[in-house]
């Protein structure tokens, strides 16, 4: 479990490290906090022959609130998003979650922009960007684009971020006074990846659901929006009938993995549990 | 602290108290040294390629390109190794009519699981050795794997010994006599189908070792991750043709083993025969991802049971068939049958019934080896004699622990004999049982269960009565013709400042050997503990002894530590009377001072005499030969065992809609007999109640059909964590064995021995209200689902 040799490269803006990638000839891999790839690298699933780190170009770096968004530095580790004021006022399901991903000594290190860019679909990060409808800000050498949550999960460990783009920032659009939110995930241990976990967004108006952003993770090979489900509250009460239907529409929604220890009965069984007690939690607060 | 005057009150009265250890302090500060601290000069590094596949012939090897890499020293296969490495085959002779294959550090022609060794790889470094090994090609034709427990015995099913005849390793009978008459006439049996997974130990530190082979003098020097020093010892020094004396083998600090580095691992020895082929140190430390493949398994158990039972709930009978799949050969030296055997002898065991019919048979098949592991066999005998134990309870409506309280052996009984032929000296089971119960407020816990109940929150409470092997005597393992010593020995010397040092073959892994060793030196001795050094873990400076292994660092190190600090102490005295002209028997050692015996006025100082004895032999009276060194060997006489006993009690709540379990609470009441460092005992007894609990609901290596270890990484495989772990409240009743003076048996596995079984019966005391039940470990959120009836 020795990684293969690699040549090392720090860049301190995002405009060398671009350069630094290019001129490697694709053969490269960005490292922030390492958390994911140094495993990787040890068990020789990757062997880049460049490892450049980001984790010292300032640009990356910084949480700050910018017409009516939250814009979080892709560096922001996991440890910030717990602590952060503007994090746990403006973006709280990635507060509410930081607890939850893997144990103190990782998110010492974990950047929210390296979980955001592996994108594992058992992550909690990803699914709660997916949630609250942030916006991944993605730089290559021709500029920076943005590109809405529900346009960036394309397949397993695959998103909008193109070999050699940098994920630079995520923009969450801040809570307004009629959302609520609920977050829970069921994971055999505390700090393992959940076999299943969901997070949601919910906008009540008048003690309606207008608008339901119903995510869940674990389920599939990327974060999951539970559409079917949230048409089935969206206009209605959260009451039992409400979140029976919900609960109900899920099979629908979801496609999950089979294997001999979480059949595919069982995590939709589980999705549907969690599912009704996330409503309820939010019913109660509505 | 009570304010009255105790024994422990005397000077140096060590034993029995709460001492902590004095490495503690080292092994915190990152000061220990491990196997993976040790760089000698011109050491390389071994990296293994192995099978992809878990049965296969090896067509080719093609090494030419990774020969041509940069740091390569060496690449060597099967056949190379076979030239300074003579085979081994673990069977025992009291083991009648087992087999297995000879094995060999690396393979001819054949692999028979995944992961095994193929060859070996040394080089500058082990990234460059694991650079090299990438480039190895190696050509197999794969053979249908033997996977399932029963598929290896069923007609039909490929043979993977051929030379062996079948998959059956050992086939193990224990009859009574009329079994079936009673079951046809008992009131009331209860049966059960069991499944014990596959589990593994897991240790922080993985299996380790340097190899240095001196070919000037043919010495071998074998610093090695193991806990028993002098097992490895005779094994090199046979398997590899190097006198006994030259080899010599070092166990550091260990990082925990729990029974799985006493055995002969492929990787080890041909570590030690590259060492042999090149003339230079080899390093070799398995990472995780070999660790998983490679080291021991345990359990793995299929147990059909029943139990029968009279109209007044007393157990007459028990009828049991056991299956365990023990991986393609049996482990070596001790062998792949001691699980078994042990199972099938334990269960029943601290019931009154004398009734007893069992099968055990111990199959072949392609995944790695299985053996020895902490609390051997216990857990698999515990939890099927409670569960039935507690189903019986619930087809005779009585308590749990009224049915145990009518039928646990009485405490006034011994000694006694299971109908299984284990002999025990005295237990203490229903004294245990009323300490559990006031322990545990049984009466309160189970108020608050039905009421609990009616709110739709489901906890369980579950009991399990055990007991636990402790200082084995030759029967375990000598008998059957392993040079596996019983004995252990001890050398404790007085130095010329009065310091004293006890080199001992009893070794310590982290479980606190040494401290508890220091603590019987210190008060038999009579000198302060923190004068007193204790080496061991090293064959050069220690004598032979068994070490450690299925509890006996305590009973029988430490009464072997008792004696030879005893001998010291009356050459101590007698030395003292010729200088200060007085009758021995009038003086005593405390403190490190010469004492009047019965006013306890100091006369001389121990280092005063040590000084004399040492530097100013002249002084003495003409004759006197001064012995401040002694040597000491203990063997235990008596039963062949020391059985200990004890019960836990496991509370939990199950979350019916999702199959998760809350631990909520665990407790233990134990006997080991004398107490020696109360702290240390409820250390192992915690370990081990985790340990269980792994088994119960997290840990399984779960094999694929083709044979592939699936969850081979601490990302899959769960071991139990501090924040799943409930609190485990410990209390001790003492029976001290009278076959030794110190009275002490072994503490280290009876966590592990019932906490499963207790996990158990709780479990299905939570679920009992839907009527549903559970036989299977670990008990996972999917088969509890599953059990309810709800995927
Ligand atoms: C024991 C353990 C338990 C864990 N448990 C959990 C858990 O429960 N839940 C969970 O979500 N995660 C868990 N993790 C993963 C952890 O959260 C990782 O830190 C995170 O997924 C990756 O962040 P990183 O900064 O460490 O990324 P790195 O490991 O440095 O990089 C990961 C990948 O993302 C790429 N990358 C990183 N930053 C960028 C960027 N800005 N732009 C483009 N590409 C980038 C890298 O090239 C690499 O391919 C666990 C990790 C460990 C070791």
């Amino acid at each position: 479990m020795k990684a293969r040799a690699f040549s090392y490269a720090r860049p301190t803006t995002v405009v060398e490290a671009l350069q630094t990638f290019a001129a490697s000839g694709d053969d490269a891999s960005y490292i922030a906090g390492g958390q994911s790839l140094v495993p990787a690298l040890a068990l020789r699933l990757q062997a880049p022959q460049v490892l450049i780190d980001i984790a010292h170009i300032p640009e990356l770096r910084g949480i700050a609130l910018q017409d009516g968004w939250l814009r979080i530095g892709a560096l922001t580790r996991h440890c910030e998003t717990l602590s952060d004021p503007l994090i746990a006022r403006h973006a709280p399901l990635f507060h509410d979650a930081a607890p939850y991903v893997a144990h103190p000594a990782i998110r010492n290190k974990g950047t929210l922009g390296g979980s955001i860019a592996l994108a594992d679909p058992a992550s909690e990060f990803p699914a709660m960007a997916l949630a609250m409808g942030v916006e991944l800000e993605i730089a290559n050498l021709s500029g920076s684009r943005r590109v809405p949550a529900d346009e960036y999960f394309i397949d397993l460990f695959q998103t909008a971020i193109e070999p050699g783009e940098l994920l630079t920032a995520i923009h969450v659009p801040v809570v307004q006074p009629s959302h609520r939110w609920a977050f829970d995930e069921l994971a055999r241990r505390r700090g393992d990846y959940a076999i299943v976990g969901s997070g949601i967004l919910a906008d009540m108006r008048d003690e309606l659901v207008a608008q339901i952003r119903l995510v869940l993770f674990g389920v599939g090979n990327t974060p999951v929006r539970a559409k079917r489900a949230e048409d089935a509250l969206r206009g209605r009460q959260l009451d039992q009938s409400a979140i029976v239907a919900a609960q109900a529409a899920l099979s629908d929604d979801l496609a999950p993995p089979d294997d001999e220890h979480t059949p595919a009965a069982m995590r939709i069984h589980l999705a549907r549990v969690l599912l009704g007690r996330l409503l309820g939690r939010i019913a109660e607060v509505a | 602290m009570s304010d009255a005057l105790t024994s422990l009150d005397r000077p140096n009265s060590y034993i029995g108290r709460s001492v902590p250890r004095p490495n503690a302090k080292r092994l915190l500060a990152g000061r220990g040294r491990y196997i993976t601290d040790i760089v000698l000069p011109r050491m390389l590094h071994v990296a293994f390629v192995r099978s992809p596949h878990a049965h296969a012939r090896i067509v080719g090897i093609d090494a030419e390109d990774a020969r041509k890499m940069p740091g390569v020293r060496l690449i060597a296969t099967g056949a190379d190794l076979a030239k300074v490495c003579k085979p081994w085959v673990g069977t025992l002779d009291h083991f009648k009519g087992m087999k297995s294959t000879p094995q060999l550090p690396l393979p001819l022609d054949k692999v028979v699981y995944a992961g095994q060794a193929v060859v070996a790889v040394v080089a500058d470094t082990r990234a460059l050795a694991e650079d090299a090994a990438e480039a190895v090609l190696v050509e197999y034709e794969e053979l249908p794997a033997v996977i399932d427990i029963d598929a290896a015995r069923t007609p039909g099913t490929p043979v993977i010994s051929p030379e062996l005849g079948d998959n059956i390793c050992f086939h193990g009978k224990i009859d009574t006599g009329d079994i079936d008459t009673i079951f046809a006439g008992a009131a009331h049996v209860v049966e059960e189908e069991f499944h014990f997974g596959r589990h593994t130990a897991v240790t922080m530190e993985p299996r380790a070792i340097v190899a240095d082979f001196d070919p000037n003098e043919m010495r071998l020097t074998a610093h090695h991750a193991t806990q028993t020093p002098y097992q490895f010892q005779d094994i090199y020094a046979r398997h590899f043709g190097i006198p006994e004396a030259n080899v010599r083998v070092v166990a550091p600090d260990i990082g925990g083993s729990f029974g799985m580095k006493l055995h002969v691992y492929h990787e080890d020895m041909a570590t030690v025969g590259l060492s042999m082929l090149l003339g230079r140190p080899v390093k070799y430390v398995a990472d995780r991802i070999e660790s998983f493949v490679t080291d021991i398994h345990a359990r793995d158990h299929r147990v059909r049971a029943r139990m029968a039972l009279d109209s007044e709930g007393t157990i007459i009978a028990m009828d049991v068939d056991d299956v365990t799949a023990v991986g393609p050969f049996s482990a070596y030296p001790r062998t792949s049958v001691v699980e078994g055997n042990q199972v099938f002898r334990l269960i029943g065991t601290p019931y009154r019934f004398q009734n007893y019919r069992a099968d055990l048979q111990v199959v072949f098949q392609n995944k790695v080896q299985m053996s020895q592991y902490r609390a051997v066999g216990h857990p698999i005998a515990f939890a099927v004699t409670e569960r039935l134990v507690d189903m019986a309870a619930a087809r005779t409506g009585l308590d749990p622990v009224e049915i145990r309280s009518r039928n646990l052996i009485p405490d006034d009984a011994y000694p006694c004999a299971a109908p299984t032929g284990y002999k025990f000296e005295s237990l203490s089971h229903h004294a245990c049982l009323a300490r559990l119960r006031e322990l545990m407020d049984y009466d309160r816990l189970r108020a608050e269960q039905a009421e609990l109940r009616r709110r739709n929150i489901y906890r369980g409470i579950g009991i399990a009565s055990f007991v636990e092997i402790s200082n084995p005597g030759p029967a375990f393992y000598g008998v059957g013709g392993a040079r596996i010593s019983s004995q252990d020995g001890a050398v404790i010397t007085i130095t010329p400042s009065g310091d004293v040092r006890c080199a001992i073959s009893v070794t310590e892994l982290g479980q606190g050997t040494e401290t508890i060793v220091g603590q019987i030196v210190g008060e038999h001795l009579g000198v302060d503990r923190e004068r007193i050094k204790v080496i061991t873990g090293d064959t050069e400076n220690t004598p032979h002894g068994g070490a450690v292994w299925a509890c006996r660092g305590a009973g029988i190190g430490g009464e072997t530590a008792l004696r030879a600090a005893r001998k010291l102490k009356e050459n101590v005295i007698s030395l003292a009377g010729s200088i200060l002209q007085e009758q021995p028997d009038r003086l005593d050692v405390r403190a490190g001072w010469i004492v009047d015996a019965a006013s306890g006025r100091q006369r001389i100082e121990l280092a005063e005499i040590a000084r004399i004895a040492y530097f100013r032999s002249d002084t003495l009276p003409p004759g006197t030969q001064a012995q401040l060194t002694v040597a000491q060997h203990f063997a235990p006489q008596g039963f062949p065992f020391a059985f200990t006993n004890g019960i836990q009690a496991s509370h939990v709540e199950v979350d019916v809609e999702t199959g998760f379990v809350k631990i909520l609470k665990h407790w233990v009441v134990e006997d080991c007999g004398r107490v020696i460092n109360p702290l240390l005992v409820d250390e192992q007894m915690r370990g081990g109640v985790v340990q269980g609990l792994g088994a119960a609901f997290f840990e399984e290596c779960v094999y694929d059909d083709n044979g592939q270890l699936t969850n081979g990484s601490l990302a899959d495989y769960l071991v139990p964590m501090a924040g799943e772990m409930p609190d485990i409240e410990i209390a001790h009743v003492e029976t001290p064995t009278l076959d030794t003076e110190l009275g002490a048996k072994g503490c280290g596995e009876a966590g592990t021995a019932a906490s499963p079984a207790a996990a158990l019966n709780a479990v299905n005391d939570a679920i009992a209200p839907f009527a549903a039940s559970i036989a299977q470990l670990p008990m996972t959120p999917s088969r509890i689902l599953k059990a309810l009836g709800r995927i």
